[in-house]
């Protein structure tokens, strides 16, 4: 009887994983890259609907994915790519939200199920093994004049939901969504992952990424507690 | 010999990373109009809270006042490397060498203009 229970979860659980998978690579496969390459030219850069997902395990936060599948929100406020939704105002350019799709939002389980599966995509453990993340904290001004003052990121990056470039991720929400070794890395070298991306490469130092990580650590954990 | 040569060739295709050329109104049109603006007038979507407003480049006469080599420069190894702003990102990293020299001479078509002019 014993066995036939854990033969009957195994088939469950299993059933769960291969539904998941289903539905990856038919409904998300539409608007994210799963199997890579990523994009190696600009046309397929921009023509992009989502973010690639083939280097999702190396990336994201396990459980912040989970949770933000279930309710999604933005997090480019311009989109994947900025020039598809910007329209001429009165002082410039600006932002066309009514150019700007929704994420669809899962259920618990299916969230769930869909993270396990996407945490397997791991195709650059060798670039992530090559960070050590320092432990330390940073004095949250200190933080601020680094990512704004000297190295710049501010022209594309928000440090807080209204102040700051547009056209990158938000990064006050950095912290919560991605691994620490993954921040460090696609700050060293961003090209390293995205050959195409418009971040650029700071050439920022071994200890300016320290710093960076710790700041942006910090900047997630505040958006958490503010919330 | 001529066999050495080609496998250096052949090491040299299959080893570097080759990346397909962009065009110059392309690129402009990815990296540098979040800040420089769809118009090239400075004004683009990062630009509001910037402590130094992104270059005009539309404007003749600050833009006949740098040389080739500066553009270039400050393109390829951001605005700190000729004392201007470091919110202008180097861009060595992403673009090639003949890239940034095609976005040159793509400035002086926005700006109508040469150095010197």
């Amino acid at each position: 009887m014993r066995r036939l229970l854990i033969f009957s979860a195994a088939l469950f659980v299993s059933g769960a994983v291969s539904a998941a998978g289903e539905m990856l690579h038919k409904e998300c496969a539409a608007c994210h890259n799963l199997a890579g390459p990523v994009a190696q030219t600009l046309n397929e850069a921009i023509t992009r609907k989502g973010p690639d997902l083939s280097y999702a395990g190396n990336k994201y936060r396990q459980e912040w994915l989970e949770s933000w599948l279930q309710k999604p929100y933005r997090i480019r406020p311009a989109g994947m790519f900025y020039g598809d939704h910007i329209k001429p105002g009165s002082d410039g350019d600006e932002v066309d939200p009514g150019t700007l799709a929704d994420h669809v939002s899962l259920a618990g389980a299916d969230a769930v199920a869909i993270v396990a599966e996407l945490m397997k995509l791991r195709p650059h453990d060798d670039l992530i093994a090559k960070e050590k993340i320092e432990p330390g904290s940073i004095i949250k001004q200190m933080g601020e004049m680094s990512f704004d003052k000297f190295w710049g990121c501010m022209a594309c990056h928000r440090i807080e939901s209204d102040y700051g470039g547009l056209s990158g991720p938000e990064v006050y929400t950095a912290g919560q969504r991605l691994q620490p070794e993954f921040i460090a890395s696609f700050i060293r070298n961003p090209q390293a992952w995205e050959p195409r991306t418009w971040m650029p490469n700071k050439g920022v130092s071994e200890g300016g990424i320290q710093k960076m990580v710790q700041y942006i650590e910090l900047l997630g954990k505040e958006s958490v507690n503010g919330q | 010999m001529v066999s050495r040569l080609l496998l250096v060739a052949l090491l040299a295709v299959t080893v570097l990373p080759v990346q397909a050329k962009e065009s110059a109104a392309d690129n402009y049109r990815v990296y540098c109009v979040q800040c420089h603006g769809s118009q090239g007038d400075g004004k683009g979507i990062n630009a509001r809270d910037m402590s130094v407003v992104p270059r005009d480049h539309t404007d003749a006469k600050a833009m006949s006042g740098r040389s080739d080599d500066m553009l270039f420069k400050v393109i390829k190894e951001g605005g700190s490397s000729v004392s201007k702003s470091v919110l202008m990102p180097p861009w060595g990293g992403t673009f090639s060498d003949e890239e940034i020299q095609d976005l040159v001479q793509y400035l002086r078509t926005l700006c109508k203009c040469k150095f010197g002019s």
